[in-house]
């Protein structure tokens, strides 16, 4: 089918529409009419374009489908008594054939083939002859007189809002997307593999056997060394991003004169544009290096992917993110507090400690957790700079692995999608997905619950 | 003096030690996050340096019909010339520049120091000049082999190149037939095993036809939203839900919207895998949120006095908002996407659930094509062994920052000069 050619045809449609009904409305005096002429054209237009894509979209969504289902139905019998899987491995080559013009030896797929290239054809010409009666019927409704009657502005203006309510819908649509999306594969993966295993096992070795005579691959699914390595490296990283972001925010915002803020500021803004990836390259070929060196020196076995490298690296990345936060809530204490903590004689820094910081309270701790959201989900630094092998250590100079490092090693492997091997990636998902959720909903509501309200 | 001041006065000195130190503190803070980027950037500057520059070895090579293995008199076609055996043109060159070296362990050491992609790069050169075919001999420059390059640009000369090979490159130094000249190639070469036949062309036209499928969808989605949240859209339920949402995604872990692509873009629709279509697709809705906070904060800065104004001179809701407020809100909202842009061209996590991971030689042309962007360019690079990749990879981050840097000053140039203060 013609894609292009058929969009190319329905903007046709839409721009001579626009023409007919716009003209038409200019040579009537404007007193007969309830809009200004281009509404008219705009309405026409709608008339002309929406239905048309409509009918585009369902096609689209429908046609493959059925048609795969009446290939599958004419192919000889052996076939279809295969599985799914197989069913759809020997689909896909039939159409590749299909598309390079080569012929199948056996005459029985020969002739389902037939088939399906006659019905394919039928069902692009039937496309075409509907987005053509759609088109030529708006035409037709642009030249009738029975649009001059209409009022074309409510008309134009209910189809407009109906449009931006429906892309504000998308957000919704998007969560929507992702919960089923990893909850039916999870679900799936929980038949294979029991939650319960799943969620307290203690040993990770996703490979499955290819064979079912292969030796040491059972494949195990405990996630529980993958939940103590996230934690693991997350903790890391906040040790360092929280003093850091905390004091440099502190700072810019108490004792720093307006230059050095000015200039300041946007710095460490830097450091949260950096693209993941190049902090990823950074751990993986200078801190760790760097740290296991400097571990030897002082007589420590330190594994070259050692948690510390990639969570001194994470904690960097999120320096920023924790100071502006804090910053925020730090400049929206009152300044009258501040003076009158001053006036009482307390120093600057135990103004600071003793007034800001605890009136700061709520939102600093909002802050930390998301940024420890933040942390879990992070994926580029961890999938260069930490290991693969599941270990279950609290040794931050140890190797250890996270969820989302499995989830990209389980899924960028060649796959068949439905083996428990892709699934567990379905599952890791759904828990990273739950836990930065619940992260970012008690940020929310500890903000919200303990602030502090100041007149 | 009484005893209590007296105590005051002592505690004093302590309290005021403790304040210095705590200023220390904050500028020590402040400090650590400057020191760690100038180390970050120094370091990948660093190592990046060696990839903008190639190792370049002259030869001499005929260009007679007879030894080329062209038939006399005839037109040359691109089929033709691609049968010419190159590589032993190459390889008889320089064993006549060697003709001590006779083993065959020694020949292949000395075969092994021109790139093996030299032999297309000569084809090409050769195709764009058929008039050269039929004359004299003439002198190439062919790129050399990536341990050549590290030789020729590493002081110290340790590199994986053996003592014979060695001397063969300082014979050919001596004769000014080694050269280092500026890797166009990483420009204008796609992906490639030979890290000095590597380029980030393909990469540069992913990220290019991805970033568009992106901008296409969010740019107008976004406005759209934003508009409805702010202008149209009634205080109740519903429009709470669409908040809370909205709020929720902008948090939601980037490989999570990788899952999502995988599970429904590729696996429910059927859309092809690797494609900048699907990546476009992800990445729209993973920058959706950024850029429909971003614009409603700009919708809301457009004071009511000019929209009250449009309503008294008899505007609908509509006409006002579009012929209005939009217009006045349009820098802070491209402001937003140029962000949200930013955000998308250094993301690499969902992509890499989508299988843009691919090595891919050739440049994409479109959206359906395979590619691979820029970021997950480095993921792939950064895991080859080979020394040469490691400079490859940080010249490549270096481009990206550019990019990043370029769309951030855009950014920062229209809020200053287009965004009015009312």
């Amino acid at each position: 089918m013609n894609i292009p050619l058929t969009l190319l045809a329905i903007l046709v449609f839409c721009v001579l529409a626009y023409l007919l009904a716009f003209r038409r409305a200019r040579h009537k005096p404007q007193t007969e009419l309830q809009s200004l002429p281009r509404y008219y054209g705009y309405l026409a237009a709608l008339w002309a374009g929406l239905p048309a894509l409509l009918l585009l979209c369902v096609w689209l969504a429908l046609e493959p489908r059925l048609l795969d289902r009446e290939l599958l139905a004419n192919l000889p019998e052996h076939i279809r008594a295969q599985t799914v899987e197989r069913q759809g491995l020997v689909l896909n080559d039939i159409k590749l054939k299909i598309e390079s013009g080569q012929f199948e030896g056996d005459p029985a797929i020969e002739k389902a083939i037939e088939v399906y290239r006659r019905h394919r054809q039928q069902s692009s010409l039937l496309l075409m002859a509907l987005v053509a009666v759609l088109g030529f019927s708006a035409l037709a409704f642009a030249s009738s007189r029975a649009l001059l009657r209409r009022h074309a502005r409510i008309g134009v203006e209910r189809v407009m809002r109906l449009l931006l309510m429906a892309s504000s819908g998308i957000a919704i649509a998007t969560t929507v997307g992702i919960v089923l999306s990893v909850l039916f594969e999870s679900l799936r993966f929980f038949q294979a593999v029991p939650l319960f295993d799943f969620m307290f096992g203690l040993e990770w070795s996703p490979q499955t056997a290819i064979r079912a005579d292969q030796v040491g691959s059972s494949g195990s699914f405990g996630a529980v060394p993958l939940f103590v390595g996230t934690m693991l490296i997350s903790a890391i990283a906040l040790l360092i991003a929280v003093p850091v972001g905390l004091m440099s925010a502190i700072y810019l915002s108490e004792y720093a004169s307006r230059r050095l803020r000015n200039f300041a500021k946007p710095m460490l803004e830097i450091l949260a544009g950096i693209p993941t990836v190049v902090y990823g390259f950074f751990a993986a070929l200078t801190v760790a290096p760097l740290v296991r060196n400097l571990g030897q020196s002082i007589g420590l076995d330190v594994s070259s992917e050692s948690a510390l490298a990639a969570g001194v690296v994470m904690g960097v990345m999120i320096i920023p993110f924790v100071s502006s936060l804090s910053d925020d809530v730090i400049n929206a204490v009152p300044q009258a507090l501040r003076d009158g903590s001053l006036a009482l004689g307390a120093t600057p820094s135990e103004t600071v400690r003793q007034v800001i910081i605890p009136a700061a309270l709520p939102g600093i701790v909002g802050g930390v957790l998301l940024a420890a959201s933040r942390a879990i989900g992070e994926t580029m630094i961890v999938v260069m700079a930490a290991g693969l092998a599941a270990r279950l250590t609290i040794n931050p100079l140890e190797a250890v692995t996270t969820v989302t490092v499995q989830i990209v090693t389980l899924l960028t492997g060649d796959q068949e999608f439905d083996s428990p091997k892709t699934l567990a990636a379905f599952a890791l998902g759904l828990m990273l997905f739950v836990t930065t959720l619940l992260l970012n909903v008690l940020a929310l509501r500890v903000v919200r619950k303990y602030r502090e309200h100041y007149e | 003096m009484n005893k209590q001041s007296e105590i005051v006065r002592q505690s004093l000195k302590r309290r005021y030690r403790k304040e210095r130190r705590f200023r220390v503190l904050g500028l020590t803070a402040v400090s650590v996050g400057f020191l760690f980027l100038g180390f970050l950037l120094g370091d990948i500057v660093n190592k990046a340096l060696p990839a903008f520059s190639s190792t370049e070895i002259r030869l001499s090579l005929p260009m007679d019909r007879g030894r080329l293995g062209l038939p006399d008199d005839s037109g040359i076609d691109a089929q033709m010339l691609s049968q010419v055996d190159w590589q032993g043109l190459i390889r008889k060159s320089l064993r006549q520049q060697f003709p001590e070296l006779r083993k065959r362990k020694q020949k292949k050491q000395l075969y092994k120091l021109v790139s093996s992609g030299a032999e297309f790069e000569l084809r090409d050169r050769v195709a764009a000049h058929p008039e050269w075919i039929g004359g004299p001999a003439r002198e190439f420059w062919l790129k050399a082999d990536d341990d050549v390059d590290t030789w020729y640009k590493l002081e110290t000369r340790v590199s994986r190149i053996s003592p014979l090979q060695s001397e063969i490159l300082e014979t050919l130094e001596r004769d000014g037939r080694l050269r280092s000249v500026f890797n166009i190639g990483l420009f204008t070469h796609g992906d490639s095993r030979e890290p000095e036949m590597a380029g980030i062309r393909g990469a540069l036209a992913g990220s290019f036809w991805t970033l568009l499928v992106t901008l296409l969808l969010t740019l107008p989605i976004g406005i759209a939203a934003a508009l409805y949240l702010e202008e149209f859209a009634p205080r109740n339920r519903f429009t709470d839900f669409i908040e809370v949402n909205i709020n929720n995604l902008a948090a939601v872990p980037s490989i999570v919207f990788g899952l999502l692509g995988l599970a429904v873009f590729i696996n429910f629709f059927g859309l092809p895998r690797s494609a900048p279509l699907v990546g476009g697709l992800v990445l729209a809705l993973m920058t959706l949120p950024t850029i429909i906070i971003s614009a409603r904060a700009a919708i809301k800065s457009v004071p009511p006095s000019i929209k009250e104004a449009a309503y008294g001179l008899g505007a609908s809701r509509m006409q006002v908002v579009f012929h209005h407020v939009l217009p006045l809100s349009m820098p802070g909202i491209l402001t937003g996407a140029i962000i949200g842009m930013a955000q998308a061209l250094g993301e690499t996590a969902p992509l890499l659930m989508i299988g843009m991971v691919a090595f891919i030689v050739d440049i994409p042309q479109g959206i359906f094509d395979s590619a691979t962007v820029l970021p997950v360019q480095i993921y792939l690079w950064s895991d080859s062994p080979e020394r040469a990749f490691t400079a490859l990879t940080s010249a490549t981050i270096l481009v990206l920052l550019g990019f990043l840097a370029i769309m951030n000053a855009l950014a920062i140039f229209l809020r200053k000069h287009f965004e009015r203060r009312w």
